[in-house]
């Protein structure tokens, strides 16, 4: 169980919450669901449009939620999507 | 047995199933797999012994289906590798020699005939498995077959099995009968120096060019291996010059399949060997492969000692049939004989490049190949 | 590399593992055979694996086609047959790491006994198995890992074939290292992925994979996400627990590292008796 924060921790000012930046393939995606429903913080939901394979890729609820877990990169099964640190000062290998 | 380096150069007396394991080692073979079968097993336990002094593998894997599929992974990371076997053995081999077929790794593979079909009689010859060589495996394909008659042919036989299956990455196929393979004969082998071998031809092209299976003008493709710094992928589904799948594409099909064909084919007079002796003006052919060519060079011989025009044509090279120069010999004569150790199938490409002229099939079975005296009964009989 | 750029967000991270020109790859929706390529590519990533020496064999079966979708050597072998083809280019080249990616049908079925010769020899073959309970490519019939009762196309009336516990076969065997998990603890299965390449010897994972389309649909779990709840639900992390009571039911399953030992390699072993008997071969000749 997560234990809620009853104070501030002292250094609450100097430490930066990373912010992530999630990558969606739309077109790669088959609505198998997975990313969506293993998300911890519930960040993806299935959206309105239809990509060119006829299905609903997901869609990103609210970003800053997201808490770079990496949980959908890996288990999507199609490789069409990816969570990565905004303005990182690591460059994703190519 | 003096042993200087790793060829056994020198004067021998060996068997035949020994010559073949030493032919192997001379031809820079440094991968063995196999699985223990009468008649073949000698070879199998002499190379036991002899690969490690040589610094190669042996293994015995757990059935043939195994040794075959090992031999292609060996062969895929770079050695010279073969395995040995007779026709149950042979049988069980037959998907995996496709898959040599397809992923075109060169190895040999002998098959020392006995007795079939099925568990047959394992130690008594045969000639049975001739078709099976070429046929065996299901699909379009082209692989080699060669007949050793003597034990010096097991060890010569052996190293130019090697040397082809290099040169064109087909599985090359020693056919041996369980005479030739368990007789006893004087053997001698050159020093290493006078022994041709031939190494697969390598990649000109860099890493990110190289296609796995893009062939240059001999048909055949350059061969990387695993570990070599060309990543490629092989497969035994129909692929494209990338190696990359390609199920669905009749072009590929064709081009493909035509291909493994074509260059041996097209390639056929640079592979095949014959041994034509006393056939200039021969009216009756005597045309026979592995022990049996001995008898009939012997029937021939008294044949000409009693006046009759008779000749032999032995078949160093089964497969790709030597048809042209059966084709040749089957004009100028009156028939052809063909004695073999089965109920008749190498007879059968025998008449067709033989068209018009008779072809009398000799068949044998059992123990005992064809005597002379048979042979020569038969060149006499000629008219009847 | 550290450097103050904006990230790229043309390419998947791991697009370079994979052979762009076979993507995307064949596999059904929701089939766990992606999630399992994800995971090993991820684990090469995490590495730094020299590919060059990595070879990736594969036999036939839909997870067979894994070996066309990496960007390493690798080899689709016939059905049931890349493990001895695996056991003959790691002995040829002992320095070249083989994996071998297969499913339950090619591996257990017809490829059973090289399975068991392979562990038993303990090749240094690092063999995953993605296990969904069926021979997928061609069509969901009953395999060696379908559980009881199960409907397939070829056991309409339910399967009376009492199916084999993967983990306690291999274990049993003598394999080095012995893992089951499923495709909801990517993590873990990334990590026993990684834990292969650092371990000598035989060693075995096996995934457990949803195959929505066709063992799901005909056994009442219609989607991935229904199968991959099963998954969820019914496992529990047991670490080495005894293989032979791992078997898997509706309500159980046991994941988790069941071995995890250190024997000499068959390779290793067979290279030092080569040079010994090498070198005393060539001390004669001079």
């Amino acid at each position: 169980m997560p234990e809620r924060l009853w104070r501030k921790p002292l250094d609450a000012e100097k430490v930066i919450k990373p912010k992530a930046e999630i990558h969606i393939f739309k077109d790669q995606c088959k609505e198998c669901g997975y990313c969506i429903s293993f998300c911890p913080m519930k960040v993806l939901e299935e959206s309105d449009e239809i990509n060119a394979r006829g299905v609903h890729p997901p869609r990103v609820v609210d970003e800053s939620k997201c808490i770079i877990c990496g949980f959908c990169t890996s288990v999507c099964p199609d490789f069409a999507i990816f969570v990565t640190e905004k303005n990182s000062k690591e460059k994703p290998i190519q | 047995m003096t042993r200087k380096g790793i060829v056994l150069e020198g004067v021998h007396f060996l068997n035949g199933d020994v010559a073949c394991a030493e032919g192997a080692i001379a031809a820079g073979c440094r991968f063995f797999a196999g699985y223990p079968i009468t008649p073949a097993t000698e070879i199998a336990e002499h190379l036991a012994q002899r690969m490690p002094e040589v610094g190669g593998i042996y293994i015995q894997m757990e059935d043939e289906i195994a040794s075959m599929a090992a031999v292609i992974g060996a062969s895929y990371s770079g050695l010279k590798s073969m395995t040995a076997t007779s026709g149950p053995g042979f049988s069980l081999m037959q998907e995996n020699i496709g898959l040599a077929v397809m992923t075109e790794a060169p190895c040999v593979v002998v098959d020392v005939m006995r007795g079939g079909p099925s568990t047959g009689q394992p130690t008594m010859p045969s000639q049975q498995d001739v078709m099976q060589a070429k046929w065996g495996s299901h699909g379009d394909y082209e692989i080699v077959a060669l007949a050793p008659c003597s034990v010096q042919e097991m060890f010569d036989l052996t190293v130019e099995a090697f040397n082809l299956s290099e040169t064109y990455r087909v599985p090359t196929m020693v056919l041996a009968d369980e005479i030739v393979a368990h007789m006893w004969e004087k053997v001698v082998i050159p020093p290493a120096e006078d022994i041709k071998t031939v190494n697969r031809k390598k990649p000109n092209a860099p890493p990110d060019e190289y296609l796995p299976f893009m062939p240059d003008d001999s048909l055949v493709p350059p061969m990387a291996c695993f570990g070599e710094g060309f990543s490629f992928h092989a497969t035994g589904l129909t692929h494209d010059e990338h190696g990359y799948p390609k199920t669905s594409s009749s072009e590929v099909q064709q081009q493909l399949v035509r291909r493994l064909c074509d260059k041996i084919r097209l390639n056929a007079d640079r592979i095949i060997r014959v041994q034509e002796v006393m056939l200039e003006d021969a009216d009756v052919v005597v045309v026979a492969y592995g022990i049996v060519a001995r008898a009939a060079l012997s029937a021939v011989r008294k044949a000409r000692e009693e006046g009759i025009k008779a000749g032999l044509l032995r078949l160093v090279t089964l497969w790709p049939f030597p048809e042209v120069q059966v084709a040749k010999y089957a004009e100028q004569a009156e028939m052809m004989i063909v004695p073999e150790m089965n109920y008749g199938q190498l007879v059968r490409e025998v008449q067709r490049a033989a068209k018009e002229t008779p072809v009398r099939f000799l068949s044998k079975l059992g123990e005992e190949p064809h005597t002379p005296m048979e042979i020569l009964e038969s060149i006499r009989r000629r008219d009847q | 590399m550290i450097e103050e750029t904006t990230i790229q967000t043309s390419a998947h991270p791991f697009s370079k593992y994979l052979r762009s020109a076979m993507m995307p790859h064949i596999w059904c929706p929701g089939c766990g055979n992606g999630v399992i390529l994800n995971c090993f590519v991820q684990a090469l990533d995490e590495l730094k694996l020299d590919l060059d020496k990595l070879v990736v064999v594969s036999g036939i079966g839909c997870i067979g086609r894994s070996a066309g979708y990496t960007n390493t050597n690798s080899f689709h072998t016939t059905h049931g047959r890349p493990i001895p083809f695996a056991t003959g280019a790691k002995l040829a080249n002992p320095e070249l790491e083989v994996v071998v990616i297969s499913g339950d049908g090619d591996l257990f079925a017809i490829g059973g006994n090289h399975f068991i010769h392979a562990a038993r020899r303990n090749v240094g073959l690092k063999v995953i198995c993605a296990n969904n309970f069926n021979y997928g490519m061609t069509g969901g019939q009953q395999g060696p890992t379908t559980p009881l009762e199960s409907s397939t196309p070829t056991s309409p009336y339910g399967s009376i074939e009492h199916p084999f516990n993967l983990v306690h076969l291999a274990a049993a065997s003598g394999a080095t290292y012995v893992a089951r998990w499923t495709t909801v603890h990517v993590r873990n299965v990334t990590q026993s992925f990684k834990k292969l390449f650092q371990k000598k010897g035989f060693c075995f994972v096996e995934v457990i994979t949803p195959c929505p389309e066709l063992y799901g649909r005909y056994n009442k779990m219609r989607t991935g996400l229904e199968m991959m709840d099963w998954f969820k639900r019914a496992s529990r992390i047991e670490h080495f627990s005894d293989p032979s009571k791992a078997e898997i039911t509706s309500d159980r399953i046991v994941v988790g590292e069941f071995v995890d030992m250190d024997r000499l390699s068959y390779e290793k072993l067979l290279h030092e008796k080569i040079a010994q008997i090498n070198e005393k071969a060539l001390g004669k000749v001079k």
